[in-house]
Formats: structure tokens, C-alpha cells, sequence
């Protein structure tokens, strides 16, 4: 038996990064919200015992239970998809916070280019740069459109930097805090890239430099750098996340009714408009109807294109005709650098999630590409994340891998090696895709989110180029023995690499080119709001969550907006 | 990187003055209580860890292997992985056949978080990890595999081999050319390497890196609150780590 509750003003699938974000800002504004979160409460007092590498790093307590659902993924459509059975090459996000719970706190804002890739390709390089199997696209607004909203984040967030980097799209107003401590190595990377005539530049942090009370009155705490960010959560409340900033903003409205374990099934939809979700109590196991004027999918990129393929709303994208936007262009992003060992030794377990220096010399459109069969690139960075020694076993080529040997060279080098790193950009190809598996179900029946994804000759000739000036970098930083990553070949979902899927829901200017507006507003349902990284044409050279917290803010605008008037938003 | 051990290590065996054939038995594994990296005598309680009394360590017992024979194997195996040597001890000094016992009965033996519905097919590498099988029934066929292999190549149980022989049969491991039934021998390899680093640097409270000597050899300080005041300093920090029962 299904129970029907009293309708609500907006309703909300998830309470991470988003989900706060549109929560807060239409609770502050007198609409009444639920927001449904499938995983538990948790906060800054659950956190107390965190440094604890084995639990929460390597197995990832924080971090979905694949149990009761994952993804499936196959190279190609030609492969039989199996299902994700472990966490390894993403680690997907459960509970209040989401995936912005565990992250590392980067915030980046997006180039000019990235909005207008599509033009900006095409003006400087011709129309056939990379050929018509990859489907480039402008976003639906321009980086100066989405200025004032990336602005509003980092004033959520309290993102600490230094304005110092010469490719940034311009600022309305400067970093809310200073930047993060400088370190030993971080000099280093610093003096070389200068010496190789780069601009570096300090990695924008929501691990907090100083006290910070953001404009919502929530308190954001100093880091400590104690060297345990990624995958754990901040036992200060150090690191900005939507547990400690927009979800007890919501909260303090009065208009926000925040409901844990509930595991929303499906998009209810009567006509051309959404009446609400259909959700289960993961506890209780009874079936709940949350009747809503508004609905807005605030999840993962999965769960987000899920949903809507779950309920039927939208046309789903089919690689064999090119028909349809829904679950196309997934993107990712690839990890070329290089390895660095020294003869000295350095304090590598000490660290912040988002410490670090970077350059972007060789990102976006900063260098020309004419001569390269690429586009695009990478940030290039030093981060000093805090190496724990489970994670943590770097050894010069030829060591073996387990042995003596082995013991002696991880044990040697775990305080004497670290990696430059970049995040290289992703492109969008017709082969890469989401669709709904048509074998594996999840724990309510429903089938898993399919993944079809490989590596591009694109990715490919980035990642070798990319690597290469890591490997400049390095050598320049005086390292003993400089080992560039290998060329990579076909994705493998195993290995840990990146967090940072994209795409599947993306937005457009037209509706034949994506699934939502300018305003995460589905493009055939007005009343239903999509907006996660999901809604990125391609991913870029940066972590996202600072673009995807800039479009959370524009998504709220456009509820708010659309609660007085109704209608399409653009 | 290369992928197997070869002959440059087992110089560095000999070079070491490692006899592989003092890593037999279970009684050694008692043997190796208190010992100390620096071999300046018995460890002490002056480390501050309030996890055990040091003088006897985690109650040693098991939770999931059933008899000594198979015990003695995964220890024997771990320890060939991370041996004892002059930075410290290895695996069985340091506990870790312990902490993958007790790992085993529990949910990362069960699987508990992982996606584990059929149908199940083999798959290409690049999708992971495909098994029918949880952890639990890996590693217990594994170390049987382990001993029917010993039997087979040298007409001796694993625990009585010389350590070059040792590590033949967990190189064929390794190189997934030994036949198991529904998981590779490359990938029970693979878990086994990975729980035996888990247990010599997990904190000690799992019941491994024992008296954190995992922790020291490597200059991790383990639990520790704050580094705002040193993050800056030039010099390498030595730190005595701190385990989070201290907390």
C-alpha cells in the first residue's frame, strides 16, 4: 500500500551539494521543501573517530553499498555489460552531504572556454578539428552568465585562494578567505613551474584557511591540515560541505523537512507536467507518495539520468542513430603525470584535501593545440593531500611488487616521492553513453544505471601530451628518478582514478541538443528541475564541484522564479 | 614496475642473512611477540598505546580459519609478501594473519557492501572483479590451493618449504597459472597482498600493526590531530605515532 502525503511547494532527490543548495535557497524564500535522502544523517560529531584509514579509505564507509545498487559498465556495445561489484574508478557518494561529504574540497571555476567549446573550437581550429564522432557542444550559458553564481558558492562554501592565475575568467569579487598554507614542496613546484615559465597558482580550497562565517550565518572552521579529507568526512567542520553550510540553513527556515532513508523510485507524471515522487522507507519498507508543485532531481549523475529513464520523461539517447539527449555525452576524465622520487625526505602525510599549487598553461584553450590532434588539457598540479600508508606503497620502476625489495622501496619512498597530477579534460563521443541495464536490477527491482565507455583517441594524445609536462615539472623540482604515466589503452573500471563523472543529462540552448535550460529546467516538463554534473556538455580540466555548486545556485533561481510565474524559464 | 619476483630479490635474501626457513611454524609467530625495530630490546608501554598491553598483544585467536594447518599457510604466505627485516618486522611479528582472520569473518569476508546478484560471467579485466565467490571462500580456497600446491611441486606442506620455494608457488599465484574454481589465482593473489598491507598499517585496533610498528617503520604518526604547526617547517618530522584508541 502506497500512502499519499500532503503536497508540498518543491521537493527535492537527495541532500548533498544541490540538493542544499536549491533547499536553502527556496526555503529561504517561504516555499516548503522536502528533501528526500536515501542514505542517513550524519554530521560534524559522526566524524570524531575519521583518521582511520582502513575504514573509510580503503573500505569506504562513507561510500555507497553497492549491495543494494551499483552500476553496470561494458567498453563498448558490443561487450556484455556486468555489473560494478566493487567500488573502484568512482566512489559514489550515500547519505546527508552526498559525495560532497567525502570530497576533497578543490573548487574551481570552469574556463570561458569550457561554456563555449563548441564556438571557440571551431573559431581558432576550423569546424573538423576532432571529427564528427565526438559531439561538442556549448553549454547554455557563457562563463560571465554564470559569474554571479560561482560567486554565491564560494561565499556558501568560504573557498579559500589567491587571484593570481592569468587564465581565470574574470572575478566580481575576490577569493571569501586567503589561500592555504604554503609548504616545503609546494615551494618547490612553485620555483619550478616559474623557472619553466608557468603561472602557478594556489588550488582554490574548501578546506577553510581562517574562521569563516559565510552569509548565511553558518560557521565554516580553520583547516588543521591533518591530512584526512578525501574519503573521510572533517571532524572541525573544517571542510566545507552541505552538512555544516546550506543544510542547517534550510533547516533554520522552519519551511525545510529533511527525510532520511528514503529512496526515491520514481518521477510521478500526469500530462505534461511531474505531480511529485514516488519514494520508499529503506527502514520500514513502506511506499510513500510525496506530492510536489516542483520536483527537482538533486543526486548523483546516475541516479539523475536513472530517474528519468526509470519514468519515462525525455527521449533517451541511441548511439546507432544519434537520436535523443538523455544519458548522452558521459564524460569522465583522464590522469596524466608523472611520479617523482627524491633523495630527500619530506612530510607527505601532512596535508589538505585541496592543498596544493597548479598551473593552467597547458588547460582549456591556453596553449594552441593547432599542431596537436587534441583539444583541450588539463590543470597540472602539486597537491598535499596527506599519503596514508595503506594507500600508500610508491616504488621506483623494476621493484617487485610484494618481497623484501618491495618492503624496503615503499617504506623508503613513502616519505620520498609524490606525483604531479592532472585532471585532463574529457570530450563527448557518440559511443560513450548511459542507458537502463536490461539484465541487473537493484535492491527495489529496478534496473541498474548501464554505463558504455571507453577512452578516445582524444584522451589518448592528451594524456601523453599532458604527461609529459608533468614530467617537465618534476624534472625541474630536482627529482631523482621521473617516472611519466603510462599511455593509457582501454578504461578499466578497477583502479581508483576520478570521481568526477559528467554528463548523461546535459543542458542545452535548444531541446534537440540536451535535456534541461539554461536554468536545469527540463526542457519537455516544466515543472521538473534536473541539475548534478550530469548537466555538463563535457568535463573539464578541474574537479567540478565548484561549477556544479554555480548551477545549483542558477537551479534554485530558476524554482524560486518559477513558483511565481509558471511557464518555461527561457 | 614488474609484475613477479625475480632473482635480484632473493640475493637481497641472502645478502639480508634472511633465512627463509626460520619463517616455519606457528610457534615462531609467538616467537616474534615484542619485537622491536630498532633491536634495542623488548617494546614498552612508553609509546603511550593504550590499544593492549604489550607484553601478551591481542588475544590471539581465530575467528575463521578452522584449523592451524591453513592458519600457518596465510601467515607463512603474508610473510613472504612483507617480510621481517632489519627496518622491522614482518607480517606474522606485526600481527597481520590475525587481522585477515578476523577481517574474513566479518563483512569484508561476506561482502556485505559489494553488488553480489547473478548472473555471474567472467567478463573482460577492465569490469573487475566477476566472482560468485566472497572473499571468505576465496581466501579459504586459496590457502588450500597454496598447500595442494606445495604437495604437488615439492611433496611437502607450504609451512615446511624453503622460502625460494614459497615464493615459486606464489609467484605461479600471482601469475594466475594456478587452476582454482571460480575466481582467479592472480586475483586471490592480489587480495592477498592487498589484507596483508591492510594489516601491518590499519590501525592496531583491527589487530594488526601490532604496537604500530607498522606505522613506525614507515614514519606515518597515525592518529594525530593537528599538523597547522608544522605543515610549513622544512624539516622531515618525526613523529611517534598515535593510535585512535587514544582519542
Amino acid at each position: 500500500m502506497v500512502t499519499t502525503l500532503p503536497s508540498v511547494d518543491v521537493v527535492t532527490v537527495g541532500v548533498g551539494w544541490t540538493g542544499g543548495i536549491v533547499a536553502a535557497e527556496c526555503s529561504k524564500a517561504g516555499l516548503k521543501v522536502v528533501g528526500l535522502e536515501r542514505g542517513q544523517k550524519r554530521g560534524t560529531e559522526d566524524y570524531l573517530n575519521v583518521h582511520d584509514e582502513y575504514r573509510y579509505a580503503i573500505r569506504y564507509d562513507l561510500m555507497q553499498n553497492l549491495s543494494k545498487e551499483t552500476v553496470s559498465f561494458r567498453n563498448n556495445s558490443k561487450m556484455r555489460a556486468l555489473p560494478m561489484r566493487q567500488l573502484g574508478s568512482f566512489l559514489l557518494g550515500e547519505g546527508l552531504g552526498g559525495s560532497g561529504t567525502h570530497w576533497n574540497g578543490m573548487s574551481y571555476r570552469f574556463l570561458p572556454y569550457d561554456f563555449q567549446i563548441k564556438t571557440l573550437t571551431d573559431e581558432r581550429y576550423g569546424p573538423n578539428k576532432l571529427g564528427p564522432d565526438y559531439l561538442l557542444q556549448d553549454w547554455a550559458l557563457t562563463y560571465d552568465e554564470l559569474e554571479p553564481y560561482f560567486d554565491k558558492f564560494e561565499k556558501t562554501a568560504g573557498i579559500s585562494g589567491d587571484e593570481k592565475n592569468p587564465f581565470a575568467g574574470k572575478r566580481s569579487n575576490p577569493f571569501p578567505t586567503p589561500p592555504m598554507k604554503m609548504t616545503p614542496m609546494l615551494e618547490q613546484f612553485e620555483k619550478a613551474a616559474k623557472n619553466l615559465k608557468l603561472s602557478p597558482y594556489m588550488v582554490p580550497s574548501a578546506n577553510v584557511s581562517e574562521v569563516y562565517k559565510n552569509p548565511d550565518g553558518e560557521t565554516i572552521n580553520a583547516c588543521q591540515y591533518c591530512g584526512f579529507c578525501e574519503r573521510f568526512g572533517c571532524e572541525y567542520g573544517a571542510k566545507s560541505s552541505a552538512e555544516i553550510t546550506v543544510v542547517p540553513t534550510a533547516l533554520k527556515t522552519g519551511n525545510f523537512d529533511l527525510r532520511f532513508n528514503s529512496n526515491v523510485v520514481e518521477i510521478l507524471k500526469q500530462g505534461n507536467k511531474v505531480t511529485g515522487v514516488k519514494y520508499v522507507d529503506t527502514i520500514s519498507g513502506e511506499e510513500f507518495i510525496q506530492p510536489a508543485n516542483v520536483v527537482v532531481l538533486t543526486s548523483y549523475v546516475f541516479n539523475n539520468a536513472k530517474l528519468l529513464m526509470l519514468s519515462n520523461i525525455g527521449q533517451k539517447y541511441d548511439p546507432a542513430t544519434g537520436k535523443g539527449t538523455l544519458g548522452r555525452n558521459y564524460c569522465y576524465q583522464i590522469l596524466p603525470g608523472a611520479a617523482g622520487f627524491f633523495d630527500e625526505q619530506y612530510n607527505t602525510f601532512m596535508g589538505a584535501g585541496s592543498l596544493g599549487m597548479t598551473v593552467d598553461d597547458y588547460n582549456g584553450d591556453n596553449f594552441d593545440h593547432s599542431e596537436l590532434d587534441f583539444i583541450h588539457g588539463g590543470n597540472i598540479a602539486l597537491t598535499q593531500t596527506g599519503t596514508r600508508p595503506i594507500g600508500s606503497n610508491p616504488t621506483p620502476p623494476d621493484t617487485p611488487t610484494w618481497g623484501p625489495e618491495f618492503k624496503k622501496q615503499s617504506i623508503h619512498y613513502y616519505t620520498r616521492s609524490f606525483g604531479i597530477g592532472a585532471q585532463g579534460a574529457s570530450m563527448p563521443h557518440k559511443d560513450n553513453y548511459l542507458s537502463l541495464d536490461t539484465v541487473y536490477k537493484d535492491a527495489y527491482g529496478l534496473p541498474l544505471m548501464q554505463l558504455t565507455y571507453n577512452f578516445t583517441d582524444q584522451d589518448r594524445a592528451l594524456h601523453k601530451f599532458i604527461s609529459a609536462r608533468a614530467a617537465d615539472i618534476m624534472k625541474e623540482m630536482g627529482a631523482k628518478t621521473i617516472v611519466p604515466s603510462a599511455e593509457i589503452t582501454d578504461y578499466n573500471i578497477v583502479p581508483y582514478q576520478t570521481t568526477h563523472n559528467t554528463g548523461g543529462t546535459v543542458m542545452s540552448s535548444t531541446p534537440e541538443n540536451g535535456v534541461v535550460n539554461n536554468y536545469l529546467q527540463h526542457w519537455d516538463v516544466e515543472n521538473l528541475f534536473a541539475v548534478s554534473a550530469g548537466n555538463f556538455p563535457h568535463n573539464s580540466g578541474y574537479n567540478p564541484t565548484g561549477t556544479l555548486g554555480a548551477l545549483a545556485y542558477r537551479c534554485a533561481e530558476g524554482i524560486i522564479n518559477y513558483s511565481k510565474s509558471g511557464g518555461s524559464l527561457v | 614496475m614488474s609484475t613477479d619476483n625475480n632473482v635480484s630479490r632473493r640475493d637481497f635474501l641472502k645478502t639480508t642473512g634472511i633465512a627463509a626457513g626460520t619463517l616455519v611454524g606457528g610457534g615462531l609467530i609467538g616467537g616474534l611477540v615484542g619485537y622491536n625495530m630498532n633491536g634495542k630490546g623488548t617494546s614498552t608501554l612508553d609509546h603511550g598505546n593504550g590499544t593492549t598491553n604489550e607484553a601478551t598483544g591481542a588475544p590471539k585467536a581465530k575467528m575463521f580459519f578452522m584449523n592451524d594447518r591453513d592458519f600457518r599457510v596465510l601467515s607463512n604466505a603474508t610473510e613472504r609478501i612483507f617480510p621481517e627485516d632489519d627496518l622491522g618486522p614482518g607480517a606474522i611479528g606485526l600481527d597481520v594473519p590475525y587481522f585477515i582472520d578476523h577481517q574474513l569473518a566479518g563483512q569484508y569476508g561476506s561482502n556485505s557492501k559489494e553488488y553480489m546478484h547473478g548472473p555471474f560471467a567472467e567478463g573482460s579485466p577492465t569490469q573487475g572483479y566477476q566472482s560468485r565467490l566472497t572473499r571468505a571462500e576465496i581466501f579459504k580456497q586459496g590457502v588450500q590451493k597454496i598447500e595442494a600446491e606445495a604437495q604437488s611441486r615439492f611433496k611437502k606442506g607450504f609451512s615446511d618449504l624453503e622460502g625460494k620455494q614459497m615464493d615459486e608457488i606464489l609467484t605461479a599465484f600471482q601469475k594466475g597459472e594456478v587452476q582454482m574454481s571460480g575466481v582467479t589465482s592472480a586475483f586471490f593473489f592480489a587480495l592477498l597482498r592487498a589484507a596483508t598491507l591492510e594489516g601491518a598499517y590499519a590501525d592496531p585496533m583491527y589487530g594488526g600493526n601490532r604496537n604500530m610498528d607498522g606505522w613506525r617503520m614507515k614514519g606515518f604518526p597515525g592518529h594525530q590531530m593537528a599538523f597547522i604547526t608544522q605543515i610549513e617547517d622544512p624539516k622531515f618530522q618525526k613523529i611517534e605515532p598515535n593510535p585512535l584508541g587514544n582519542h
